[in-house]
């Protein structure tokens, strides 16, 4: 598993072989993001629970003057450190819930439309009771506090990036 | 010592470039680097990665180190 997070073999493997399924576990992409995809990266013979969670392009969102209507979302990442991280959270996972046996993390970046998903997560274990609602939800919390990656807001008359919820343990500028 | 600052989303965007490099002295940690960053993104909040790993203020610095600038994280 671990020789599929390495670039030279991705790199190698999809010079080789450009028909086959794309099997990177956690990935920023700029191309729209589908179910199957996800489902079948994380399938296996021995899962019987696949718990899947997407994050999609609200029409709205809440700002200190109330309610404004989102055009579109535009996404950036630092991509070698996202996906560095997106893995890290993978083995967390792991180490949290030892019966899940794939996990996969997808983002987008880019222009996302209302009702897009801009994130895809998927946790397979044997049996349903195995962890994987619990794990998908912690993944899922984990990347929205740790993952580089920004969001910008396009309204009609202007656009602001978004700055998540500030975690403690991360800042280093000063106060 | 060279190291090169990259800054992301908001930041980039109040500072108005995306990468420039800083000298500092020998032994320099982040924070020496705080002193060095433009007045336009004093007094906002971020995180700080080193080779796309995250460091603390007291992390050390060397020649040729990527330093990221990054807001808080808004993904998902």
């Amino acid at each position: 598993m671990s020789a599929i997070h390495n670039p030279l073999f991705t790199i190698h493997h999809s010079l080789l072989t450009p028909a086959m399924p794309n099997t990177k576990l956690f990935e920023i992409t700029e191309s729209p993001l589908s179910q199957d995809d996800i489902l079948r990266r994380v399938s296996r013979a021995d899962c019987g629970g696949v718990v899947t969670f997407a994050g999609t392009v609200r029409g709205t969102t809440a700002t200190g003057d109330g309610e404004r209507g989102t055009d579109f979302l535009d996404y950036e990442a630092y991509i070698p450190m996202a996906e560095k991280m997106m893995a890290r959270i993978g083995d967390e996972v792991m180490e949290r819930w030892p019966q899940v046996k794939a996990v996969s993390i997808l983002h987008r970046i880019g222009r996302c439309e209302i009702e897009e998903p801009t994130v895809l997560i998927a946790v397979a274990t044997p049996h349903r009771g195995d962890g994987c609602f619990e794990a998908c939800r912690y993944a899922i919390e984990r990347l929205k506090a740790v993952v580089p990656i920004w969001k910008k807001e396009n309204w009609a008359d202007g656009e602001v990036w978004v700055e998540g919820p500030r975690q403690p343990e991360l800042i280093v500028s000063g106060e | 010592m060279d190291v090169r600052l990259r800054l992301f989303a908001g930041l980039r965007q109040v500072a108005g470039y995306k990468e420039k490099v800083v000298n500092l002295p020998e032994g320099a940690v982040v924070a020496d680097l705080l002193g060095e960053l433009p007045q336009s993104i004093v007094g906002r909040t971020f995180y700080i990665a080193i080779n796309e790993e995250y460091a603390r203020r007291d992390s050390a610095l060397k020649d040729g180190d990527l330093v990221a600038l990054l807001p808080p994280v808004s993904g998902g």
